[in-house]
């Protein structure tokens, strides 16, 4: 059966049509067409599908679409400020904390649920909360130190 | 080879810079379109089918109820994809992979395919089909599969390359040696000889992004493809020869690639997607589920290993043998080949033999895994000679020098090396401050050196000057990590123009001429060889119209700092004329300005790295953490040092992985134990320490730029750089990868019950 979701999706009120077991990743995906939210694996195990409910990181394969009734989803696709990137992105282009940049959004979304808790986190606290995140491309030195730059910056601001 | 692609030893200005890449921006907002992000107009949903048995028969299939179902549009089976292969024994292969024929040869090799209106009514269809298998006898161990008895996967396999031909077939596909020199007279000048055998477990690429396409096969007979992909043009040759249709009629639209590592080097839904496609007469969206990713597509080999070397008590080594058994999957590789080839090439060898035999397994189809079979053979090679070092009491660095191959040093595979990266590598491991650094508790330190060949190729790229005098490069070469910044600052150094000048796209096979797999580091060596000559190609042009701008002889013209300027006494005066002038100036001096080059990209350096790595090991647990990692690699030029650094990194992880954890687990059913990513563990960031690099340039003489590829070599030694230092923690030597925890805990409790014996006994 279908059913109608009403949620905040980057600030803006959205509705979608979804399935009762469809996952809000491919919700976010086919029905609402937020691309940037990239499937790795379906079963919890890569990250590369994060993105923030309510203030909290989840993997939205894990989700159901249904459960995102009436609550707040932060993408990938809602970092930048118009064409002004977020700290993190452009920290991440100047790194190189990206190859081929599959598990980029996945690690964005958790970089930025990570430092909105703890601002000045340890290389230990940035490699643990960034454990949920395969990336296979760049062995995460640059992607560990992208976000050691952000936290800096960002605590400059 | 020509005149024009010797390296020159020029200065650079914009190539060794590190300015951001143009797909930046994209990938850090969501934009960028993988494999699964392209949708088309009224697009199917397809799904694949696969084999639940790793060895059988098929007596029929039936598909008459997921035909009915309401939804399905399309339902194929091999007789879809009839065989037009021709008696091409590689291309029959890649189809029998594709969709199985007559027999199902491993767990998830697929048996039809169906396309539906949504995914849901997908797999329903799937389960409505009804195959009727004849179970047969299976193995999928590699040593298992060379004994005696062994079930044999084709009774048409007799083993290639040995004479007479044998009498019976056997799992051994192909057999192949190489080497030089006698090793009994080599081994008879030996003080001492090690031997040993060793093992490696399969790994799998592990890249993030499953196989993805989209094809659409119009009425006509002509078709689109968009797909995740190494190699476009390949893909194009393949799906076209396999459905029989014109390759020119085909287009294929690499989009980006989240991750191959050699891994999409192969076609594997592309053709079935392409066959739903033709039948249903609508689009059709294949994308693989991380499981058919791990069950159905490229691993690596396992391998079986055994070496022999020995070394004189000064050092200096007198003879190597080794015999590699390499698993292929049910279809006969290169991968021993490949395996035997790379065993001894970092060194300088009077007597080497090695002997590589494809092993045929039920499972899946072996494909490239960055700098495919050397870390195994590096392993089992490396281990040896920190051994023989121990052995003589020689430390292992100053062993590995005294032998390292160098310029003129004839190969253990056949050719002569140039100017070679082996020994500065290790010199500059000596030198490191890690080397002397202070070890802490259960810690141990190792080091290991790896070789890559590098593969050049056909090539062709398209530099075009738009009317405001900036230039879009076309490549034909996939940007797998930064190859469009790197070609673009290629482009900016011949043309002379600031690198925001310049802008890279990978064309589709439509817009450009062929262009060779993406693989073997080819692809900044290749492209950017034939970026100079398209960049040279547009001046010679340049220089033209700026002599009938100013009517002078075109001799009288040169090409410097982004402008055409007049030479001589009489012209010298003039005002240099820059590119945007002669841009601007072009519909009135013969139209359009661009470009081109084809050629076939030889004399792709050679690749050397060393790697240094500290370990700790738990000795309760056996659980084994790498604290500090170091790789020392040449990149003959490093175009973008940055993302050098990221390709040394990235395939040391890769590596890291390998040694401590990956692994496939076939259970003796015959069935993949462990097709997803939490049991197929791959490194995660709280797994790794950063990992240093140091980029050693000794320019490659067969390049204008002097540039190596840099992509594969760096997984090569940590394999054995691990092992060695595991082995200098605890006195160990592990001689199975991956190094897991228990594998290590019980090499520890081996050698404590030994050393306990010794006691008693003593
Ligand atoms: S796709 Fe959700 S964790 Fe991998
Ligand atoms: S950049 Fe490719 S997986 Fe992370």
């Amino acid at each position: 059966m279908t059913n109608l979701v009403n949620t905040n999706i980057n600030g803006d009120a959205v509705g979608f049509a979804c399935e009762a077991d469809e996952t809000l990743l491919d919700a976010l995906r086919n029905r609402v067409g937020l691309k940037g939210v990239k499937e790795g694996c379906g079963t919890g195990d890569c990250g590369a599908c994060s993105v923030i409910l309510d203030g909290t990181l989840v993997c939205s394969c894990l989700v159901l679409g249904m459960e995102v009734e009436g609550r707040t989803v932060e993408t990938v696709e809602g970092l930048s400020n118009g064409a002004e990137l977020h700290t993190l992105q452009s920290k991440f282009i100047e790194h190189a904390a990206l190859q081929c940049g599959i598990c980029t959004p996945g690690f964005l979304m958790a970089a930025k649920a990570l430092l909105k808790n703890n601002p000045d986190p340890s290389e230990e606290e940035i490699r643990y909360a960034l454990a949920g995140n395969l990336c296979r491309c760049t062995g995460y030195d640059k992607i560990v130190r992208a976000v050691q730059a952000t936290a800096a910056e960002l605590r400059e601001a | 080879m020509t005149a024009d692609t010797k390296f020159t030893g020029q200065t650079f200005k914009s190539v060794g810079t590190r300015p951001l890449r143009p797909d930046g921006i994209d990938k850090v907002t969501g934009r960028a379109r993988y494999g699964a992000d392209i949708d088309l107009p009224g697009q199917l949903v397809g799904s694949i089918l696969r084999s639940p048995h790793p060895h059988a028969a098929i007596r029929a299939i039936n598909t008459s109820k997921a035909e009915a179902l309401q939804g399905v549009k399309a339902v194929i089976t091999a007789a879809d994809l009839p065989d037009l292969t021709n008696g091409n024994k590689e291309l029959f292969d890649i189809l029998d992979n594709c969709m199985a024929r007559t027999h199902v040869y491993y767990d998830g090799h697929a048996v039809a395919a169906v396309a539906a209106v949504d995914a849901v009514t997908a797999r329903k269809a799937l389960k409505l089909i009804k195959v009727d298998y004849e179970i047969l006898p299976h193995v999928t161990d590699v040593d298992e599969a060379v004994a005696p008895g062994a079930p044999v996967l084709h009774k048409k396999c007799f083993t290639q390359g040995v004479e007479p031909k044998p009498k019976k077939p056997s799992n051994i596909a192909r057999r192949s040696e190489f080497g030089h020199g006698d090793v009994d007279a080599g081994f008879a000048k030996a003080d001492v000889i090690i031997e040993r055998t060793f093992r490696t477990e399969q790994t799998h690429q592990g890249y993030i992004e499953p196989h993805a396409c989209v094809a659409s096969i119009s009425p006509d007979g002509s078709g689109e493809l968009w797909v995740c992909t190494q190699g476009h043009f390949v893909f194009r040759q393949h799906c076209a020869e396999l459905l029989g249709m014109d390759v020119s009629k085909l287009r294929v639209t690499p989009t980006e690639i989240g991750g191959g590592f050699g891994g999409k080097t192969h076609v594997w839904a592309e053709p079935v997607a392409l066959a739903l496609s033709r039948k249903a007469n609508r689009p059709v969206k294949l994308v693989m589920s991380r499981d058919e990713v791990f069950r159905a597509s490229g691993p690596t080999s396992a391998t079986s290993i055994d070496i022999r070397i020995g070394v004189t008590k000064k050092g200096r080594i007198t003879a190597g043998d080794a015999t590699l058994r390499y698993t292929s999957g049910p279809y006969v590789g290169m991968w021993a080949e490949l395996g035997a080839m790379t065993s001894f090439a970092c060194y300088d060898m009077k007597h080497v033999r090695t002997v590589g035999l494809e092993v045929l397994v039920n499972r899946p189809k072996t494909t490239a895994y960055r700098a495919p079979s050397a870390p195994m053979a590096a392993f089992a090679v490396e281990s040896v000679i920190d051994e023989l070092a121990g052995r003589i009491g020689m430390d292992p660095v100053d062993l590995r020098i005294r032998n390292a191959a160098k310029k003129g040093t004839r190969s253990s595979y056949g050719p002569v090396y140039g100017p070679i990266g082996i020994g500065p590598t290790l010199k500059a491991a000596k030198e490191h401050p890690h080397m002397s650094a202070p070890l802490g508790e259960n810690q141990g330190r190792g080091m290991a050196c790896g070789f890559w060949f590098n593969f050049g190729g056909q090539t062709c790229t398209d530099l075009n000057i738009a009317p405001d005098g900036t230039v879009s490069l076309t490549v034909g070469t996939i940007d797998v990590g930064g190859a469009r910044a790197s070609l673009a600052l290629v482009a900016a150094e011949e043309l002379g123009i600031p690198y925001d000048q310049v802008r890279t796209v990978v064309g589709d096979t439509s817009t450009l001429g062929y262009n060779d797999m993406t693989d073997g580091s080819r692809g900044t060596f290749s492209s950017s060889m034939a970026t100079i000559m398209s960049a040279r190609n547009a001046i010679s042009i340049l220089k033209e119209r700026a002599a009938k701008m100013w009517d002078i002889p075109v001799e009288k013209v040169i090409w410097e700092d982004g402008c055409a300027k007049a030479v001589g006494k009489k012209h010298g005066n003039l005002a240099p004329l820059s590119l945007a002038e002669i841009a601007e100036a072009a519909p009135n001096t013969g139209g359009p300005i661009a470009g081109h080059n084809e050629l076939v990209a030889d004399g792709a350096g050679v690749s050397f790295a060393t790697h240094i790595c500290d370990v700790e090991v738990d000795p309760e647990t056996g659980r084994t953490q790498v604290v500090r990692y170091t790789v020392i690699q040449d990149a003959g030029k490093a175009v973008h040092p940055t993302y050098v650094e990221g390709q040394y990194q990235g395939g040391a992880a890769q590596g890291i992985g390998w040694a401590l954890n990956e692994e496939y687990v076939y259970g003796d059913d015959g069935r993949l134990q462990n097709a997803g990513f939490l049991d197929y563990r791959i490194p995660v960031c709280s797994d790794l320490p950063m990992i240093d690099t140091q980029i050693l340039e000794i320019p490659n003489p067969n390049h204008p730029y002097g540039i190596r590829g840099v992509g594969e070599t760096s997984i090569v030694p940590p394999l054995a750089a691990i092992g060695n230092a595991v082995s200098n923690a605890f006195g160990v030597r592990m001689t199975h990868v991956p190094m897991s925890a228990p594998r290590i805990l019980a090499a520890l409790d081996e050698a404590q019950a030994a050393a306990s014996e010794d006691v008693e006994t003593a």
